[in-house]
């Protein structure tokens, strides 16, 4: 088993081992019995040869101008897991499906089109996008709507100084996004499991506020194939499925515009999708969420309880004033 | 002859099979290759094999009369008993290792979330049959024993439902399974017609 550090990463960032292998403890407690019972392998078998996934090479080493804590110091996602557990229907609906199927997609060269309602338009390379950006990095909090979350350091620029240099025109309300669609790329395309290509869209205030990333990179190095690469959004506050992936198409509109998953299902998944444990998924609760994080297995302590706005209240509640969630889900 | 007949050297290999899939989950469980969410790997796995099991087990009469192998009706009992043995473990991983702390939750989650009360429904009809799967009992409850143990044919509907609800969008392989229970159930239509309507068939038949 390798495992490559980027010296850049603060110490920090990395599960010390002897933790990283505390989380398989209770499991391991728990199976010992039953293993000779059932097998009768108790004694060899007990040996943790942990067999974390192989954490990658890095592509190369982003050259980040600041690191800001946005998850209050809580315990970090590993690497292995932030990039094997990947809901990325393009890829196949499994959560290893992406990182499995992911390796001949082809992020670079890259380019995002800009439509709409701005002074600006037009076809844009990922190098024009981010020319003279500095690079940040930012530890969020990422709560899937599916009730499990992850902690993860990603590396972007603030959307609104991407979208500030197309000068957006007064009538813009709303900011629409699309992933690439490359059915010889991306397998799971191949089964109309949602509306491809995959839409999302933000409240031209939300696309401004600064905790909104347009994200290149996580854990200091490029943003993997399953990730979505090389470019993707990051909106801390909402359950994960906003954060739209492989962008290729930023346009800036004026009605709210559709969006993948509540033109599937508008009941399950609103165009807001602010994360918020006081109002349930019709099929399951939101008030309480499984983390996936470093310290990671021990019986009572993944499961926690969900924040409103995923923690992010007091920067992003004010955007929400007089709305009823229940109703803007 | 260490053993009665084939069938009964046959069950201990089956035992072991059934078996088989836990002592898989335990292992990848203590060399911790469940994956990044270990408690998601622990319950879909334990709960897809309650599934096949249950299945399984409905299997076991269509495929008698399919085959003629009546012997295989040896192998429901013990079946039926690993279905139950899967459910109860999904269960308990359910309470014990994902809902962890959150014991409250638990029976709004059952009232509430449609998925979970048809999952608990299923787990607690399997009880009585479980309870009544002895020989003595089979013996002590006559034709009352079959009437109550066609609640199988339910309680793998209600399994079927429980995935069916709880998946977002990707529904192929609930719809798999969903499609394998009618298979079974109408194969028990055909297999429950009566001997004068068989012989009436095998008549028209005949003629032709």
């Amino acid at each position: 088993m390798r495992r490559d550090q980027p010296t850049h990463l603060p110490q920090s960032c990395i599960t010390p081992e002897p933790v990283y292998r505390r989380r398989r403890e209770v499991l391991q407690l728990l199976g010992l019995g039953a293993a000779a019972l059932a097998a009768g392998c108790g004694s060899e078998a007990a040996s943790p040869q942990a067999a974390a996934p192989e954490t990658r090479v890095p592509d190369k080493s982003l050259d980040v101008a600041s690191h800001v804590d946005d998850a209050n110091g809580e315990a970090q996602t590993t690497y292995a897991d932030a990039t094997h557990y990947n809901n990325f229907y393009e890829f196949g609906t499994n959560k290893s499906d992406p990182a499995a199927n992911s390796a001949r997609f082809v992020a670079h060269p890259w380019s995002v089109e800009i439509a709409g309602l701005a002074e600006k338009t037009g076809r844009f390379t990922l190098e024009d996008i981010l020319k003279g950006q500095a690079l940040e990095e930012r530890i969020y909090r990422m709560r899937c709507v599916e009730a499990w979350s992850m902690v993860i350091p990603w590396v972007g620029i603030p959307l609104a100084n991407l979208l500030k240099r197309f000068k957006p025109l007064a009538s813009a309300k709303y900011v629409a996004f699309t992933t690439v669609e490359r059915p010889a790329q991306m397998p799971g395309l191949a089964y109309p499991v949602l509306d491809w290509p995959y839409r999302e869209g933000l409240r031209m205030d939300e696309a401004m506020h600064p905790l909104t990333l347009l994200a290149v990179g996580m854990y200091g190095r490029d943003l993997p194939n399953q990730n979505g690469a090389p470019l993707r959004l990051v909106v801390p506050w909402k359950y994960g499925f906003k954060g739209i992936k492989s962008i290729v198409k930023i346009e800036f509109v004026e009605r709210q515009p559709r969006t993948t998953w509540n033109l599937m299902a508008a009941d399950e998944y609103g165009f807001y999708a602010n994360v918020n444990p006081a109002v349930d998924h019709p099929r399951w609760s939101q008030k309480t969420e499984r983390r996936i994080a470093g310290t990671g297995f021990n019986l009572f302590g993944n499961r926690i309880e969900t924040l409103p706005f995923n923690g992010y209240a007091e920067q992003v509640a004010h955007l929400y004033a007089g709305m009823d969630l229940r109703k803007n889900f | 002859m260490l053993f009665r007949d084939r069938i009964a050297a046959t069950k201990p290999l089956v035992f072991a099979l059934c078996l088989l899939p836990f002592a898989h989950l335990v292992w990848d469980a203590m060399h911790g290759t469940l994956g990044p969410d270990p408690v998601a790997q622990l319950e879909h796995r334990s709960g897809d094999w309650a599934l096949r099991l249950l299945l399984a087990t409905l299997a076991i009469t269509p495929l008698r009369k399919l085959t003629g192998w009546h012997k295989l009706i040896r192998f429901r009992r013990m079946l039926g008993l690993f279905a139950f043995f899967y459910v109860s473990v999904h269960l308990l991983i359910y309470l014990f290792v994902d809902l962890g702390g959150y014991w409250a939750d638990i029976f709004e989650q059952i009232a509430k979330k449609p998925y979970i009360t048809v999952g608990f429904a299923a787990w607690l009809l399997l009880i009585p049959l479980a309870l009544t799967s002895t020989q003595a009992m089979m013996r002590r409850l006559g034709r009352n024993w079959q009437r109550l143990h066609r609640v199988a044919y339910l309680i793998a509907l209600l399994g079927v439902l429980h995935y069916f609800w709880l998946v977002k969008a990707d529904h192929r392989e609930p719809a798999l399974y969903l499609c394998i229970w009618i298979v079974l159930m109408l194969a028990r239509l055909r297999v429950r017609s009566r001997p004068a309507d068989e012989l009436r068939r095998v008549a028209a038949r005949l003629k032709i």
